[in-house]
């Protein structure tokens, strides 16, 4: 590496130029937040969710809409006092009575109406919000690996909480767009009623809104979606300063990436005051309309009046209407927008929910016996993921109970795959996984699941207690049972070093202790487990030798009175088993135990005598000759 | 970032200015040091409130106008005046209405428009402010704080805290004009009516403050729940193998249930209360309206008020209905403000411990030589258990030292002494003869680089990644660097090779690639001192052969330290250290050590030749 020209490094240029591969937050690729305003399809599956409530909906509905007609009614009861209690000439002296009285009519039902109609939509709500997502974590649980495997798990929880959200806004939403719906037509039909012509001047202010409306909202919506575009942007370049600081400072990037900062935040800030600018620019509109229908109503209806063409009251009662129409213009806009984010959340909660189950129990499924014998054997299996390129080619064996056997071979050759075809996390493409005795297709997934306990490579911890995860196969394991397995793995040492032994909480995916303890834990676990049949991802990556050590003479109290499937890197490990099955390419090449192999001088023999510590660390130059060597012969 | 950035960056004068703003005011209260911020920036804020006054007046003025037009026509029908200048009257009343309500609009625009300005503008400061302390703060900090805290701090709470100026002071000044200057109106007017009008008031007000405060608590415990919500979620599906392998399924609905029925029971206990409290104050605002039409019905009747009067009453109680409603949440906008506030000035005030001395100046590095002269350190949230104890030792250019020894023995606390991600408690550490923390903190950190033992991917492409370190590197550096690292083939793999966006969204890499890329990193640096802080784990040995090979020359120019627990990883060095207890207690070359038969000859014995007796009892096991 030679030295070339050194460049100040880091630094923003003096004209202001930034360096060109400085980069802060990354650039958020936003999923589509509006669909279709309404898409039948996807209402049509969504009131699945919402049929269990109709009764709830049904009521909601009715109590709106009484809501909305008391809301109508109160000018009507106050144009009555006015016309017969209180005009100049013959006022009605019970005429303020009955007004009065009906006025305290109304309001307790409105009282009644709004109460009902508010909690009963709030709760339903609340709890379609939890149905749905119920649903979906349920469906989850059961869909095949293959789904898991290649999809994010930040993206299924954005399924999960943004989108189901997004849903339970629309359903309360759209009870209240039903109310001011009516109120709307409810108000111009009342204004007509009492007066045709001066209903007719006044209610002209009402397409002038909706146009200018019509007009802003892609604007505004625009505005809006940029302000929020560059908020979550700002937002992920702080949280990446956060997780990445220590990198950060050990390479003094702090200079650079405040600029960089500073760029991402100024333009949050040129965004939000544009959007602030769109929300704002309604108002003098929506004043002003109401100032030209005030005026309106002053001069023509005034005139009426002192022509004796139109009663006071009247006048009174279109002035409350004006100030109540634009209410339900400016909401129902705004409801138009929760109902198309609702459609495209909608469309995305329905994929998933769509997402096929491949692995299901049959109908007359059995239960796999705790008294089964232990054996596995393979019978002619051939797998792929993709079906034309398949990772197994028939392939056959049989573990015997009580037997260790050793999966040998090189990266690709179909390990990882055979073993979880053991616990059906896939299903086969040809011949069958025996259990037992029973192929694992007859066989019901719990009771198999039961029986086959798996130590996977990168050993996951959940978040509780030490004492809560290795009893997590059997909720039901003493205090006693965890000690003593824990024990037999050679992990109750360092528990007990732990702050608080067994009570010790776990961090997130186990942060707090090195992979080797997390792998002593794993390995407690499925002891606490006691399955018949143990399958184990062997870990390949370095652990201190202290902590191997212990790991190694965990596995064999692990084994004892097990049949074991152990994908193996080791060599000590691979010398142990009572018998070595070498995979290349998918096919079994060779089987037998470690001497009997090395007699045979095969692809294992081969690999063998590299000297490796493990088969992992030999390189892939030495690995290709020793696997042509064996074409060779 | 395009030009139009910089352009705009000439505009915004110095950020840091900004950032040194935001740590005025010390030991003030929370809720003066945010309004001294909102003074930064006078005309806005004279804007805001100049505007809500003018606004909140010409509001008060609409209902008078109403009643005088009502009273007009009344005078007019009773004969009081001629029709034709009835109608004068009329529309000169109806012409001030529209000019009042036009004018009402413009500056309620102005006052919302401004006050939400000085929020964005305050948001704006705290957010560099934010940033750069997070940026600044020492590692010990960042080791005992929660970065989910952290991201709370500088998002929620600051949302908190920028909010205040728009949500509560613009607020007060609203509502003290509104319920202020309109009781003066009505009681100045009939003391009764106005009496019975306003006594809605109160109850509203009180009622709406205590809603707001309790929804505020209901919904942080809320939160809380959610969380755990998430996170048995996230587990789940993050850990899905490890479900199905115990066919968990269940087990895990179970889990799934109970945290959701804990949230669901809190999310109904909410609505139920915002429901009372809104049916509540919205029956309270009507009954009190039943009254003025009772009361004034009579005083009409008996000739005391006209219809007019009574009209504007009604007018100025719908007008007051929603201001007073919303006082809560201008209580809760107080109460958030000052509890936001105090955590993030909380954090903007910490001191940074790890930074410039005063009279700091940058290391003048010729034989970059390092020395540990007599090195004590504990962590300092553990200054009672010394993780290091009198560790002495010297390396020069070319020279390659080896750091061994069992979990916990202090190896990774030297290589974070180096650079100073921490301080030594006692003794000191010198480059070429001076002490670092005397140097400035950037001149040391260019001239020692570490390869740290869990490497961060920032999301961006593998080019970025790799001249993290040196953002201006021309393209041959990057992938020469990559290629001594062995992640050159690798890259040319990836769909869009050195363009391919790595990290948290994008293409995941495996421990060893992430180790082998921070390896280029490191490389691209040139530093003085280069440190392994056992960053070869995760890659298999053979590999590490190869990168190994391939820094030879590298290597050559500066000091090279490696922390491993694999030997191969540092049989070849110059010098080997064994750490145990944060002592050294064996040290010399590998052949030396073997020699020496002590606990080096041990952990050698046990990596390179698998126990025998180990493998007995295995055997024996079956």
């Amino acid at each position: 590496m030679s030295e070339e020209l050194e460049t100040e490094r880091n630094d923003v240029r003096e004209d202001g130029r930034r360096p060109p591969r400085a980069v802060v937050g990354s650039h958020r690729i936003e999923e589509e937040m509006f669909g279709k305003a309404f898409d039948g399809r996807v209402v049509r599956r969504i009131w699945a969710f919402v049929s269990p409530y109709k009764m709830q909906v049904a009521v909601s509905v009715a109590a709106v809409l009484v809501f909305t007609g008391t809301q109508l009614v109160i000018p009507l009861i106050i144009r009555y006092a006015i016309d017969n209690g209180m005009v100049v000439g013959s006022p009605d002296p019970s005429a303020l009575g009955w007004a009065v009285a009906a006025f305290a009519l109304v309001i307790l039902i409105n009282y009644g109406a709004s109460f009902v109609q508010a909690s009963v939509v709030g709760k339903v709500a609340e709890n379609m919000l939890f149905d749905i997502r119920r649903a979906m974590f349920g469906h989850l649980q059961k869909v095949s690996l293959s789904f898991m495997d290649k999809t994010e798990v930040g993206r299924l929880m954005s399924r999960l909480q943004g989108d189901v959200n997004s849903m339970q806004e629309f359903l309360e939403t759209s009870v209240l767009s039903v109310g001011d719906i009516v109120l709307l037509f409810g108000i111009v039909g009342v204004m007509l009623w009492l007066d045709f012509r001066l209903g007719l001047l006044t209610l002209s202010v009402l397409p002038v809104l909706f146009i200018v409306r019509i007009f802003w909202l892609p604007l505004a919506r625009k505005a809006f979606m940029a302000a929020h575009v560059t908020n979550s942007v700002t937002n992920g370049a702080l949280a990446e300063a956060i997780h990445g600081v220590r990198a950060v400072q050990s390479m003094d990037r702090q200079q650079v990436n405040f600029t960089l900062y500073d760029d991402k935040a100024h333009a949050n800030l040129r965004t939000h005051l544009t959007a602030s600018r769109y929300a704002q620019v309604m108002v003098p509109i929506v004043d002003s309309l109401t100032g030209l229908a005030m005026a309106v109503v002053i001069v023509v209806g005034g005139s009426m009046v002192v022509n004796a063409t139109l009663d006071v009251g009247v006048m009174v009662a279109f002035l409350f209407y004006i100030q109540r129409f634009f209410d339900p213009i400016r909401s129902l806009t705004m409801q138009y927008s929760v109902m198309q984010r609702a459609m495209a959340s909608g469309q995305r909660l329905i994929e998933v929910l769509d997402v096929e189950i491949d692995v299901k129990d049959k109908p007359d499924a059995i239960a796999l016996s705790p008294q089964m014998d232990g054996s596995v054997e393979f019978r002619g299996v051939s797998f792929g993921y993709n079906p034309k390129h398949p990772v197994l080619k028939d392939v056959s064996f049989r573990v015997n109970p009580g037997e260790t056997v050793a999966l040998v071979g090189p990266t690709g050759s179909g390990k990882s795959s055979a073993m979880a075809l053991i616990h059906r996390f896939y299903d086969v493409q040809q011949g069958e996984v025996r259990v037992g005795g029973y192929d694992v297709r007859d066989l019901t997934q719990e009771s198999l699941g039961r029986q086959v306990a798996m130590v996977l490579q990168e050993p996951f911890l959940f978040t509780g207690s030490v004492f809560e995860n290795i009893r997590y196969h059997k909720a039901d394991a003493t205090r006693e049972e965890v000690i003593e397995a824990a024990k037999a793995v050679g992990a109750h040492d360092f528990i007990m070093s732990l702050s608080d032994g067994y009570e010790t909480g776990i961090e997130e995916r186990g942060g707090n202790l090195s992979l080797g303890q997390r792998q002593l834990l794993s390995f407690a676990r499925a002891l606490v487990a006691d399955a018949k049949i143990l399958v184990l991802d062997e870990a390949t990556a370095n652990i201190d030798s202290y902590t191997e050590m212990l790991i190694q003479k965990a596995l064999v109290t692990l084994l004892q009175g097990r049949t074991g499937l152990v994908i193996a890197h080791r060599l000590a490990t691979i010398r142990g088993a009572d018998r070595i099955i070498v995979l290349q390419n998918g096919q079994l090449i060779e089987t037998g135990n470690h001497d009997q192999l090395m007699a045979e001088g095969g692809l294992y023999s081969r690999l063998y005598n590299l000297n490796y510590a493990s088969f992992d660390d030999i390189p892939d130059a030495e690995l290709e000759a020793a696997v042509e060597g064996g074409s060779q012969t | 970032m395009s030009s139009d950035a910089i352009g705009s960056a000439g505009k915004r004068g110095n950020s840091f200015a900004h950032v040194e703003a935001a740590g005025w005011g010390r030991g003030l209260s929370t809720l003066l040091r945010i309004t001294r911020m909102t003074l930064r920036h006078p005309w806005q804020v004279t804007f805001a409130i100049g505007s809500t006054i003018i606004a909140a007046g010409l509001q008060l003025a609409i209902p008078q106008l109403l009643g005088r037009a009502v009273d007009e026509t009344q005078i007019a029908f009773a004969g009081g005046t001629a029709g034709a200048a009835a109608e004068d009257t009329l529309w000169t009343l109806a012409l001030v209405l529209l000019a009042v309500a036009i004018l009402r609009g413009l500056f309620t625009m102005s006052q919302n428009y401004y006050s939400e300005s000085v929020g964005h503008h305050i948001g704006y400061e705290l957010r560099l402010a934010c940033y750069e302390k997070i940026q600044r703060l020492s590692f010990s900090f960042h080791d005992q704080m929660h970065s989910g805290d952290l991201i709370t701090i500088g998002m929620l709470d600051l949302e908190g805290v920028r909010m205040f100026f728009s949500t509560a002071l613009v607020r007060v000044v609203l509502l003290s004009i509104l319920i202020g200057v309109g009781a003066y109106l009505l009681i100045s007017t009939d003391v009764v009516l106005g009496l019975v009008a306003l006594s809605f008031v109160p109850f509203v007000a009180w009622r709406s403050s205590v809603t707001q405060l309790r929804l505020r608590a209901t919904w942080l415990d809320l939160q809380e729940r959610l969380s755990v919500l998430t996170r048995v979620m996230e587990e789940n599906l993050g850990g899905i193998r490890v479900v199905r392998a115990f066919a968990a399924q269940a087990h895990e609905m179970l889990k799934f249930d109970k945290a959701s029925k804990n949230a669901l029971s809190l999310a109904h206990e909410r609505v139920g209360i915002r429901v009372r409290n809104t049916s509540a104050m919205t029956f309270s605002f009507f009954i009190a309206m039943g009254l003025v039409l009772w009361v004034g019905g009579n005083k009409v009747m008996a000739g005391e008020i006209s219809v007019g009067t009574l009209a504007s009453f009604l007018t100025f109680m719908t007008i007051l209905q929603m201001p007073v409603r919303q006082l809560g949440m201008m209580v809760n906008s107080f109460a958030r403000a000052s509890t936001c506030g105090s955590r993030l000035f909380g954090l903007l005030d910490l001191d940074v411990a790890i930074k410039d001395a005063p009279d700091a100046r940058p290391l003048d590095i010729n034989e970059g030589t390092l020395r540990f002269e007599n090195v004590d350190f504990a962590y300092p949230s553990q200054e009672s258990r010394p993780v290091l104890r009198g560790v002495s030792f010297e390396g020069r250019r070319g020279e390659t030292i080896g750091i061994v020894g069992p979990p916990g023995s202090g190896k990774s606390t030297i290589a974070h002494l180096i650079p100073r991600f921490y301080d030594v408690t006692g003794g000191r550490i010198t480059l070429d003869g001076q002490d670092i923390r005397k140097a400035t903190l950037a001149s040391l950190r260019k001239a020692v680089a570490v390869v740290q033992q869990d490497s961060f991917l920032f999301t961006t492409t593998i080019e970025n990644n790799i001249a993290y370190g040196d953002p201006w590197a021309k393209e041959r550096r990057i992938e020469r660097a990559a290629e001594s690292a062995q992640l050159h083939n690798y890259v040319l793999g990836l769909p869009a090779a050195y363009g391919t966006v790595v990290g948290e969204r994008g293409v995941s890499l495996s421990g060893g690639q992430r180790q082998r890329l921070s390896i280029a990193r490191a490389l691209m640096l040139r530093p003085a001192v280069m440190v392994f802080d056992d960053s070869t784990a995760a890659i298999d040995a053979a590999t590490e052969q190869r990168i190994r090979a391939s820094m030879k020359k590298y290597a050559e120019d500066r000091l090279t330290i490696i922390v491993a627990h694999r030997l191969s990883s540092l049989m070849h060095a110059d010098q080997i250290l064994f750490l145990e207890h944060g002592e050294i207690v064996e040290r010399g070359t590998h052949e030396e050590l073997l020699a020496r038969g002590g606990r080096y000859k041990a952990l050698y014995d046990l990596q390179v030749r698998p126990g025998d007796e180990m493998l007995g009892e295995f055997g024996a096991a079956q």
